[in-house]
C-alpha cells in the first residue's frame, strides 16, 4: 500500500466519522484538527476503524502520529506492510 | 428569578407553555391529537434480535431536523428523541431562545430505563470479533450514563443549567414534569424542559422480559394488539417516543404574552412497597387522592382521567378498581375516562408525558378522545363514563388527571387545570 493509498484510507474513515464535513480540500501537511471539526472521540474512532478494518494497533502514546494525513501515511506505512506480510 | 414587581401568586404558579412530541402516530401535538380523535393507531411488526417478529410502536420524526449526521452517529435514540421534542417545545412556546439565559434553563427527562439498547448493541458488536473487548466502543460510557438523554439535549441546545434524568419506570413521564415543577417553585431555574422519552423498542431485553412474564401482547393485527380494558387483552406493546414541555412561572409566561396550555395544580408520587411488578390498587387510590388534596379539588371536579392502562390482564383490573373507587360514576357524572396506549402501545418513560399531551387540547376543543380496540369490554374494567370507540364532545373541560404507574411499585398522578387568571 502506497502513502497515497493510506491517505485515502484515512480520509475514507474520516468521511464515515464526520459525514457532514467537506473533505474535498483537506491539506495533507496540515493538522486534521486545524482543518476539520474533529474531537478526541473522533480520533479514537479512527484508531478503532484501523483496528477493525485492517487489524492495525495504534498505541496511545503514538496517537500524535495521526495528526495530519502526511504523518498518518508516514506512520502507518510500515504497519500496513507488517499486517499484509 | 421572579420579578419582584410580579405578584407572589403568579410567581408561584407553574404553567405549561410549549409542547414538543413524537409518538408512533404523530410528530407534533396537532397531528397526534387529530389521530387520537380519529381513532388512528400505529403499531407495526418489527424484527427483534434473538426473538423474531414483535409488535412495536416506532416513531418516524425527522431526525435530521435538529441534528447533523455526525451527531446522530454518536447520539442515542433517547437523546435524539429528547432533542427533537425539546427543540419543538421551545419553538412552540414562542420563547426568544437566542436571548434566553441558558444557565437558568433546567432539563428534567423521565426515563423507564437507559443503557440497555447501547449495551446490547456493543455486546452484539464484540460478538462479531470473538468477544475481543478491544472492539468495545469508547462511545459506550457517554451513551449509557443515566443522564444521557437529558445531557444530549443540553449539548445540542447549549443549555448550561442543571440536567438529569428521572428514573421512575413507567411513571417517569409524570415524574419528569413534577421535577420541573419543583425546580421552578424552588427558584432553581426560570425555564424547565420537562417530560419523558423512550428508546425501549431498541432493546430485545425489554421485549424478552415481558414475554417471559407473560405480558407481551400478541395479535394478528398489530394495531389491535394494545387493547386496554378489552376482555381478550394479552399484554403490552412496547413503544418509543417522547414528550417534552416548556414549564414556566405564570408571571414569566404572562410577561411575554405566552400561550398557556394549562396549569399544574396537583401532583403526587408514592410507592406500593408490596411487589416488584404487580400493581397495588390501594396505593394508586391513595396517590390520586393525595394529588386531588394538593390541588384542593374533589373527584367530581375532574373532567378527564387518563388511565395508565397497559393492556395487561391484571394491571388494568387493579387500576380500574382504583379509578372506580376514587371516581364512582354516580358521584362523578361529569368525569370521563380514557387512555392512549390503545393507539400507540406503551411508550414507557414517555408514556405519562405523551398521554397528557393527548388530552391537553381538550381544554380548547371540548372533546374527549376515546380508548380504542375495546371489542368486548371486560366486566372488571367496566367503569362508568369510559369513552370507548368514538370521541365525546363535552360542554366544558377544565381539569385533567393524568395517571402513570411503574414497576417496583411507583405511582404518579398529575393534575392540570385549564388556565384561568
Amino acid at each position: 500500500m502506497t502513502k497515497e493509498d493510506i491517505k485515502k484510507v484515512v480520509l475514507d474513515i474520516i468521511a464515515e466519522i464526520a459525514p457532514d464535513e467537506d473533505l474535498s480540500n483537506v491539506k495533507p501537511s496540515i493538522r486534521l484538527r486545524d482543518q476539520l471539526d474533529l474531537d478526541s472521540m473522533d480520533f479514537l474512532d479512527i484508531v478503532m476503524e484501523l483496528r477493525k478494518k485492517f487489524g492495525i494497533e495504534v498505541p496511545e502514546d503514538e496517537y500524535i502520529n495521526l495528526a495530519s494525513l502526511d504523518s498518518c501515511a508516514d506512520y502507518l506505512i510500515p504497519k500496513f506492510k507488517s499486517v499484509q506480510a | 428569578m421572579p420579578n419582584a414587581e410580579m405578584s407572589e401568586t403568579d410567581s408561584n404558579r407553574i404553567v405549561i407553555t410549549g409542547v414538543g412530541l413524537t409518538a408512533p402516530n404523530g410528530n407534533s401535538l396537532p397531528e397526534f391529537r387529530e389521530n387520537l380523535l380519529n381513532g388512528v393507531a400505529n403499531v407495526q411488526n418489527t424484527d427483534m434480535r434473538y426473538i423474531g417478529e414483535v409488535h412495536a410502536g416506532i416513531c418516524n420524526y425527522d431526525t435530521r431536523k435538529y441534528q447533523t449526521r455526525r451527531e446522530l452517529r454518536t447520539s442515542t435514540r433517547a437523546g435524539s428523541i429528547g432533542i427533537y421534542c425539546s427543540r419543538e417545545a421551545i419553538t412552540d412556546s414562542g420563547i426568544d431562545w437566542e436571548d434566553t439565559d441558558k444557565s437558568r434553563v433546567g432539563v428534567y427527562v423521565g426515563t423507564t430505563e437507559h443503557g440497555n439498547v447501547e449495551t446490547e448493541n456493543e455486546v452484539h458488536n464484540i460478538s462479531q470479533y470473538e468477544y475481543d473487548v478491544r472492539f468495545w466502543s469508547h462511545h459506550h460510557n457517554p451513551r449509557t450514563v443515566a443522564n444521557n438523554p437529558a445531557g444530549e439535549i443540553t449539548l445540542n441546545m447549549g443549555i448550561k443549567g442543571p440536567h438529569y434524568t428521572i428514573g421512575a419506570a413507567c411513571a417517569a413521564g409524570n415524574a419528569g414534569i413534577i421535577q420541573g415543577y419543583y425546580m421552578l417553585k424552588l427558584g432553581e431555574v426560570d425555564l424547565a424542559l420537562a417530560g419523558g422519552v423512550s428508546e425501549s423498542t431498541g432493546t430485545f431485553g425489554i421485549f424478552a422480559s415481558f414475554k417471559s412474564q407473560g405480558a407481551l401482547a400478541v395479535h394478528e393485527d398489530p394495531n389491535k394488539a394494545s387493547r386496554p380494558f378489552d376482555k381478550d387483552r394479552n399484554g403490552i406493546v412496547v413503544s418509543e417516543g417522547g414528550a417534552i414541555y416548556t414549564l414556566e412561572r405564570l408571571s414569566d409566561a404572562k410577561a411575554r404574552g405566552a400561550k398557556i396550555y394549562g396549569e399544574i395544580v396537583g401532583y403526587h408520587i408514592n410507592s406500593d412497597a408490596t411487589d416488584a411488578v404487580l400493581p397495588n390498587s390501594e396505593r394508586q387510590t391513595e396517590c390520586m387522592r393525595a394529588a386531588l388534596a394538593k390541588a384542593g379539588l374533589e373527584p367530581s371536579d375532574i373532567d378527564i382521567v387518563n388511565t395508565h392502562a397497559t393492556s395487561t390482564p391484571q394491571g388494568d383490573i387493579q387500576e380500574c378498581k382504583a379509578v372506580g373507587d376514587v371516581f364512582p360514576a354516580e358521584s362523578c357524572p361529569n368525569t370521563r375516562i380514557n387512555n392512549t396506549k390503545s393507539f400507540i402501545g406503551h411508550a414507557m418513560g414517555a408514556a405519562g408525558a405523551l398521554e397528557l399531551a393527548g388530552n391537553l387540547p381538550s381544554f380548547e376543543d371540548g372533546m374527549v378522545h376515546p380508548s380504542i380496540n375495546v371489542d368486548n369490554l371486560d366486566p372488571d374494567c367496566a367503569l362508568g363514563n369510559l369513552v370507548i370507540g368514538n370521541p365525546e364532545k363535552r360542554p366544558e373541560i377544565n381539569v385533567i388527571l393524568n395517571n402513570s404507574f411503574g414497576m417496583l411499585g411507583i405511582n404518579s398522578c398529575l393534575i392540570i387545570k385549564k388556565f384561568a387568571d
